[in-house]
């Protein structure tokens, strides 16, 4: 584990939801460590000392019951547990993905569509959208509205937090926050045919003058407008796509994904997705 | 419509030479094993003795063979998997995603369904009866049936290797993936229709076993006197019995959206995924339940016969077994906090789930307790049973852990999860059914297994899991997902070439337990076991014959109590004679019958037909099997008798091996 704290994981959070999620996760194996080491102490000093060759050990060949120890056996657990409920429920309540992230600074709203196999990133504010790669300012809270354009998939940047699935027909919100300027890498964490593998993606935080410029420069690029027609072109399946981005969006683009539910016409073939 | 439906040369995987080259070696395997059996004539003994047989105890070995014969080919998808994770660093592997994507789908569903299920299933089959004192389960007919469609679905799953293609979703085949619009191939159907006759041969098992235990129990086995094993086996069938007709439901649905254009679980035509996704672990989460409580059970009976104490706190035990039993239907949305249910849901099925923990604690408390006082002889068994309990803890913990939502946000679906149900799996499941096996191995067959290669066996299988999962924990909280082909993150690749280092181990492992086998069945003559009693049991199954006679019991023994042969025995010891000698009557037992086989066959002919859209086939196959049950039902003579003298000559001869055992003098028999 010490080793794992080394490597881009969730024991290294560069957001509040991380941060908070990591500490949850250790408070729990705390608690549970309370419990399971002494269990397995107890395991192998039971099974040394009472082994057949000891004469020395006491021999209790009848004993089967003892009210004190049912007792014991009961609610060693259930304390547990109790404490255990309390982090659950409170956690959720606190780390809820749809729960707004208080902060100074303005919330801002990226969308996400998760099309075969590759990821794409609808900036309905600066009115561009980009694939594979997303950039967020720093400190920034953003509110991710996640769905899908064709079968299931998670959006998850691991050392941001939280991961919510991506679902055709479904408008999920999630909202999280970079704190630490940094490159992390965001993936699909729920299987999706076959070019799940490369469906990862990086996610940029950036000073906000960084992420002015990025928009300012995407904005300028030559590239067509992400508008429905173009959005079933890109949506068609392709694997291990380069970033890329769209310098203008048709409003309203991610409701009428959400409203087609993820199916563009003339993509509905019965038989494959190849047509 | 064509007469072979989708059937063509083309739907053999010629360009790929794994499946083909493994198929022709399976074939001439088996083509060289029925070649044997018949040129040295036990094909007539095969099929009266075991085919056709509707014993309960034939049934149990013979599912505990297909589980084993199944555990071969799971792990070959496991060695698989893990060899290609080791190489797919920056490359592509040697698996391409198309074979690498039905690998791990059939390796999830092959272990669960037909190594793990058969494995209990059998081991119940085989020593409840024995257990409760009774001559067979309620309905043998239906038992034998119950097998050979779990056959029927296993023979599917291996078609596919050769005849087409398996699924590419995963074990659980979430739609939209697994709806004809992104899985037109034949792979899904192979799986629905696999998991349909199978899943019902487990329905009708459940439905057998819960009957057996609640109606049929020998005179004074009142509820409080049942064996450990047998409280989790009512539990875990009452279990199968409430649970499996929401999986056939479910995949029902899945299948009249896939033939039928229906559009339970299509988005863009009104349908919802995640009702799926709901039903498939209202299902799902009762099944970890099903697998694990009869382990728990195997666990029980072994931790007390080789601690030579009775179980510690049975009325607790019992009352934990029931009430997981209830609680496994209350938490099934931890499986998809991450689907966005809201707050309060997701804490309230996190902590449902945590309090799970409570009665499976209580559990562990108690075998140590058990241990606590006593003499435990160290056998292979002992030695499963402390590897399950220290590994168990440790997956039980990260279980806990999982069902904390926040904690949940980021360990889902990633490595954490699959070392999580593999360290419950593996160190429960598995290690109770290989236990379990040894155990009641000289009850099956007369004579024990070698102890020197069990032990190797479980050492190689122990630390093989440590080293192939625990690196699997680490990855998860490196954010490595599962079911990666190929990946480029520098740090996952050495504790991916570790976890490869222990699938090795357990290859060692598996490598042992078939040389326990050979050396076992060679030195049979030596080891073979006289008293029908080898580790100083304490329940009913121990007072019979190794292997017992097709009865199981010439007289039902009158149960005086928990440990009911425990008793028996102390109260010969203590008079220095057995029971008095019993008024012997003559025994009617159930004739064997082909109905399970045949029905099977056609069973199989119609979900192969149904794959490849044969029509006329499917009718021939559904008319087969429904003949079938027909002609059973209008059978003339259901029954044989075994003459007075035979079984009192039969119990004459155990009733002389148990004074020989107790040591009693030779008018104790009379």
């Amino acid at each position: 584990m010490a080793l794992a704290a080394c490597e881009p994981g969730i024991l290294n959070p560069a957001g509040p939801i991380a941060a908070g999620e990591r500490s949850i996760f250790f408070n729990a194996l705390a608690v549970m460590l309370a419990i399971v080491v002494p269990v397995i102490i107890l395991t192998f000093a039971f099974g040394w000392w009472f082994r057949a060759g000891n004469t020395r050990a006491k021999h209790l060949p009848q004993w089967a019951y003892s009210g004190r120890l049912e007792l014991l056996v009961w609610s060693v657990p259930a304390l547990a547990i109790m404490f255990l409920g309390g982090i659950a429920w409170i956690g959720s309540h606190d780390l809820d993905p749809p729960k707004p992230i208080a902060s100074q600074a303005r919330t801002m709203t990226v969308e996400v569509v998760a099309t075969d196999w590759k990821w794409l990133f609808l900036y309905p504010e600066q009115g561009m959208a980009t694939i594979n790669r997303l950039v967020v300012p720093v400190g920034t809270p953003v509110r991710f509205r996640i769905t899908s354009a064709g079968v299931m998939n998670s959006f998850f940047v691991p050392q941001l937090g939280s991961q919510i699935y991506a679902m055709s027909g479904m408008d999920s919100t999630l909202h999280l926050r970079a704190d630490k300027v940094g490159r992390y890498r965001g993936l699909s964490a729920h299987y999706s045919g076959e070019g799940f593998a490369d469906m990862d993606f990086f996610v940029d935080a950036v000073p906000q003058a960084v992420f002015d410029r990025f928009v300012a420069r995407a904005k300028a690029g030559q590239g067509k407008t992400l508008d429905w027609a173009e959005f079933v072109a890109m949506a068609r399946p392709s694997r291990n796509v380069r970033p890329a981005s769209y310098p203008r969006l048709q409003p309203g683009l991610y409701d009428r994904i959400v409203m087609k539910n993820g199916a563009p016409e003339g993509e509905q073939a019965r038989d494959g997705r190849e047509q | 419509m064509s007469f072979t439906g989708k059937l063509g040369w083309d739907s053999i995987p010629f360009h790929e030479p794994l499946p083909l080259v493994t198929a022709a070696i399976i074939g001439v395997v088996l083509l060289g094993v029925f070649i044997w059996v018949w040129r040295r004539g036990h094909l007539p003994y095969l099929w009266s003795e075991w085919i056709t047989s509707v014993d309960h105890k034939r049934i149990g070995v013979m599912y505990c063979l297909l589980a084993g014969v199944m555990l071969l080919r799971g792990f070959s998808d496991a060695l698989l998997m893990r060899s290609q994770q080791a190489l797919a660093y920056n490359s592509d592997g040697y698996l391409p995603p198309d074979h690498y994507d039905q690998i791990f789908s059939a390796h999830g569903t092959i272990m669960i369904f037909f190594v793990a299920m058969p494995f209990m299933i059998g081991l119940m089959n085989f020593v409840v009866p024995l257990q409760l004192g009774v001559r067979d389960v309620a309905f043998p007919t239906l038992n034998s049936v119950s097998f050979w469609l779990t056959c029927s679905g296993a023979l599917l799953i291996n078609m596919s290797l050769v005849i087409g293609e398996f699924a590419k979703t995963g074990w659980l085949v979430y739609p939209p993936l697994s709806e004809l619009r992104f899985s037109p191939g034949v792979g899904v159907d192979y799986y629905l229709w696999a998991l349909q006759i199978s899943g019902m041969g487990t329905l009708l098992s459940g439905v057998n076993l819960v009957t057996t235990i609640l109606k049929m129990r020998a005179p004074g086995m009142g509820y409080s006197r049942m064996p450990m094993f047998t409280w989790t086996s009512l539990a875990s069938n009452l279990l199968i019995v409430a649970a499996f007709p929401v999986l056939t439901a479910c995949l029902g649905m899945l299948i009249l959206d896939r033939y039928l254009g229906f559009h339970f679980f299509t988005p863009e035509a009104g349908g919802n995924q995640m009702m799926f996704v709901n039903l498939i672990w209202a299902w799902g989460h009762p099944e970890v339940y099903i697998l694990i409580l009869p382990a728990f059970g195997i666990f029980s009976e072994i931790i007390s016969t080789f601690s030579s104490k009775p179980l510690f706190g049975y009325r607790s035990m019992v009352i934990a077994t029931m009430v997981i039993c209830i609680l496994s239907f209350m938490v099934w949305l931890h499986h998809f906090f991450t689907m966005g249910a809201g707050a309060d849901v997701n804490g309230f099925f996190g902590i449902t789930t945590m309090i799970i923990a409570v009665p499976t604690g209580v559990k562990v408390f108690n075998w140590l307790f058990t241990m606590y006082g006593g003499r435990i002889r160290y056998s292979s068994m002992m030695l499963w049973s402390i590897g399950f309990i220290v590994t168990f803890v440790i997956g039980g913990m990260t279980g806990v852990m999982l069902a904390v939502p926040p904690a949940d946000f980021v360990l889902h679906n990633s490595l954490f999860l699959v070392a999580h149900f593999h360290n419950v799996i593996i160190g429960g499941v598995l290690f109770g059914a290989f236990a379990g096996f040894t155990f009641w191995f000289p009850k099956m067959f007369g004579f024990t297994l070698d102890e020197t290669w069990g032990k190797r066996a479980f050492w190689l299988w122990i630390s093989g899991f440590y080293v192939a999962f625990m690196p699997l924990y680490v990855l998860g909280l490196m954010g490595m997902t599962r079911r990666m082909q190929h990946y480029d993150v520098p740090g996952w690749h050495p504790w991916l070439l570790v976890a490869g280092v222990g699938a090795l181990l357990i290859l060692g492992g598996i490598t042992c337990q078939v040389m326990m086998l050979y050396v076992s069945i060679k030195t049979r003559k030596d080891r073979i076991d006289e008293s029908g009693d080898p580790w100083d049991g304490r329940t009913l199954e121990w007072i019979t014959t190794s292997p017992p006679p097709a009865f199981n019991f010439a007289v039902l023994p009158d149960v005086k109590g928990e440990e009911a042969y425990w008793g028996i025995k102390a109260r010969a010891r203590e008079n220095r004679a057995l029971s008095d000698r019993p008024d012997y009557e003559p025994i009617e037992m159930p004739r064997n019958s082909p109905t399970g086989i045949v029905s099977a066959f056609f069973a199989t002919a119609m979900g192969f037909a149904l794959i490849w859209h044969i029509w006329w086939l499917v009718i021939l196959g559904f008319f087969g099997a429904w003949g079938t049950f027909v002609v059973f039902a209008w059978r003339d003579k259901a029954e044989y008798e075994i003459p007075v003298d035979e079984v009192e000559r039969l119990d004459q001869a155990r009733r002389r091996s148990k004074a020989t055992l107790l040591d009693l003098p030779e008018e104790a028999l009379s």
